[in-house]
């Protein structure tokens, strides 16, 4: 709730002006503040008179200091591991340096076991296996019931989660029961001496990343999506592979797999060296054949931003950005995308980053180390032109 | 049989900016509109109750003037509304949302079946409908494409989890996420929206909740908090080209020479 003080308060009106979401206006010289308020705290920090207060109640930290490590969930379907997983594996390793404590993983499935046994190489201290017939494939139910029976046992500071269609379930159903925090899609990690994670994601769905603690509750869980962080390496195993049967409380009661098919592995974007991206600037879906060209005289595979699969032009695991793919290739060409954070923040990991726009305030030039400003429907023909053998369009000019 | 949907509306374009050399959040102009991943739960769930017969009910949480999707929902053909609007429940994270749409749930006859759209625009989460499901006790399905009754009172569906395609079949009553690309939602009918101006919304507050414990929902219900909020990180090595065609297409032709890309 937000309090204001009467007696503080000079009527200046700075919160009016400041808030994003337009709660807060001012009547009779007072502030007036109406449903839109999403308690983001802004209009607290840029009151001159200080008037302003979360009014949060404190609340009782509990046993914070009974967790301690971090507990990672390793991802495989049939007997294949998920490489987030050891990207979550890596992040884990870098912040037990700051935090202290040991280093799990969490498996679970049938028949696994060498996978988990090959898997101690890269640092675990223990890695505690769920087996079971009714663990073969994922179900959120068994899977949840495994993992948070894991978690209790441990009582890890921190929990991490590849942000995969599974984990994106396993993790807020896990976090949830346990009554605990959980942030999505992290775009970057740190952790205090503490164990306090400080977890960073976009948010307020504009163009602002916010930077998220959970200061209460243990564990702290994050979800991080595909080719953000670094594969942890191996080295000599010193841990062991602790096996469990599943907890008999069994919540996933009822759910039958029928039947799994594997689809044909079609290039995943996510792991192209090579990008060429095509956006709003695109009018025709005609047009979308001349990135495909471009991408295959450049050696890549071509992808869109979220207009493009909303339009239809498109297939939907061709995008890039928060409702679709993190890409982190060596280079990736931008034509005619905006760079909303929304998909600017699934690229930052990309080696070079070259964006094409007619506009020289978008947002996409902010994140390229190469901005062009220019016409899509001018350049790209002009640049397929020259690479199909065509004589340059202009005196070549050496780059440095 | 009776099925609900979870819809919320979101910014229709991108709402907050923050000036980085000032840190003063600038408002652009919005419409709001329906999340549009919600549409296609709805359509989904509009088919189901076509195919099953029964109830199509929609909730929203959100400020009063959510109400407008709701409207929406029933111009599509869906037969009723509950808006669960409520100043305390403002700071709410995925914990604190899915427990007071489960506590609102909980006021109303119970479903078979509570669908809801992949993620929100706004959020991009998808954390809502596996905390609820948690919330609520029952099974719960994401990423899933195709939905069909099948006997023994369940599902049969399709789910897309990325390198695997499974057919489950979940009892009910169950929670699914709607992950389906294919689906084409229909458009809200004038007809049905005339039909229904003058139909009620049932508004929820949190005084209606049967465990109204405020600890549980709002900001003091949040286990994740917002410490700051600052710009999008700037890439420092930038260089600009605002050169004519020709000469941008020959030096970006270039620059793919001395990468070795091509």
């Amino acid at each position: 709730m937000l309090i204001i003080s009467k007696s503080l308060c000079n009527g200046c009106g700075s919160c009016a002006d400041v808030c994003p979401f337009g709660a807060v206006s001012i009547e009779n010289g007072f502030p007036l503040v109406n449903d839109g308020c999403k308690l983001c705290g802004i209009c607290v920090k840029s009151c001159p008179c200080q008037a302003m207060d979360m009014a949060e109640k404190p609340v009782k930290a509990g046993d914070l200091k009974d967790y301690r490590g971090i507990l990672v969930f390793l991802e495989q379907e049939g007997g294949v591991l998920h490489p987030v997983s050891l990207e979550m594996t890596g992040k884990a390793r870098e912040l037990l340096k700051t935090c202290g404590g040991g280093l799990y993983g969490f498996m679970a499935g049938d028949g696994v076991g060498p996978l988990a046994d090959e898997l101690l190489r890269y640092g675990f201290d223990s890695i505690e296996l769920y087996e079971d017939e009714s663990m073969r494939h994922f179900t959120a139910g068994a899977y949840t019931d495994a993992f948070t029976d894991c978690v209790s046992r441990l009582t890890p500071a921190i929990v991490l989660v590849g942000a995969t269609p599974p984990g994106r379930c396993l993790a807020p159903a896990a976090a949830t029961r346990l009554r605990t925090g959980v942030t999505a899609d992290c775009t970057s990690l740190a952790v205090d001496s503490k164990g306090g994670l400080v977890q960073t994601r976009p948010a307020f769905g504009g163009n602002i990343m916010a930077q998220i603690i959970t200061p209460n509750t243990r564990p702290q869980f994050a979800t991080v999506r595909y080719k953000v962080m670094d594969s942890a390496l191996p080295e000599t195993p010193h841990g062991v592979v602790r096996r469990h049967a599943p907890p008999s409380a069994r919540r996933g009661a009822g759910l039958i797999v029928e039947d799994v098919r594997r689809p044909e592995k079609s290039e995943s974007i996510c792991d192209a060296k090579v990008i060429v991206a095509a956006g709003r600037g695109f009018s025709e879906k005609k047009d979308v054949d001349m990135v495909k060209r471009l991408a295959g005289l450049l050696g890549g595979t071509y992808a869109v931003s979220r207009p493009l699969v909303e339009a239809g032009w498109v297939e939907q695991h061709r995008q890039i950005g928060l409702s679709g793919r993190n890409v982190k290739p060596d280079f990736i060409l931008t034509l005619g995308i905006s760079g909303a954070v929304q998909f600017s923040s699934a690229i930052t990991g990309a080696g070079k980053i070259v964006a094409i726009d007619k506009n020289p305030e978008a947002d996409i030039f902010k994140v390229a180390h190469t901005g062009i400003v220019g016409d899509i429907y001018e350049i790209v023909p002009k640049l397929i032109a020259r690479l199909e053998g065509g004589e340059p369009a202009h005196e070549a000019v050496k780059l440095a | 049989m009776r099925i609900l949907v979870l819809i919320k509306q979101v910014p229709g374009s991108r709402q907050v900016d923050m000036d980085p050399e000032t840190g003063v959040l600038k408002r652009s102009a919005h419409d709001n509109k329906m999340n549009p991943y919600d549409l296609i739960a709805l359509e989904m769930g509009l088919r189901l109750k076509e195919r099953a017969g029964g109830v199509l009910a929609v909730l929203t949480m959100g400020p009063a003037q959510a109400e407008e999707i709701l409207r929406e929902a029933f111009a599509m053909g869906a037969d009723e509304g509950f808006l669960l609007t409520d100043r305390r429940l403002a700071g709410s994270d995925v914990l604190a949302t899915s427990f007071a749409l489960s506590q609102a749930i909980a006021t109303m006859e119970p479903f078979d079946l509570v669908l809801c759209g992949k993620q929100t625009t706004d959020g991009d989460t998808a954390q809502v409908p596996p905390a609820i499901s948690q919330w609520m006790g029952l099974p719960v399905a994401s990423w899933v494409r195709t939905i069909e009754p099948a006997d023994g009172n369940t599902l049969r569906m399709t789910q897309d989890l990325g390198s695997v395609i499974y057919t489950v079949r979940l009892p009910l009553p169950c929670v699914i996420s709607v992950d389906s690309d294919a689906l084409q939602p229909r458009l809200p009918s004038y007809k049905l929206h005339k039909q229904t101006r003058g139909r009620a919304v049932r508004v929820i507050t949190a005084d209606d909740f049967p465990d109204n414990d405020a600890s549980k929902y709002g900001l003091e219900g949040s286990p994740t908090k917002v410490e700051r909020i600052f710009p999008p990180p700037r890439n420092e090595q930038s260089e600009m080209w605002n050169d004519p065609a020709e000469l941008a297409s020959e030096k970006l032709y270039s620059m793919l020479t001395d990468l070795k890309i091509v």
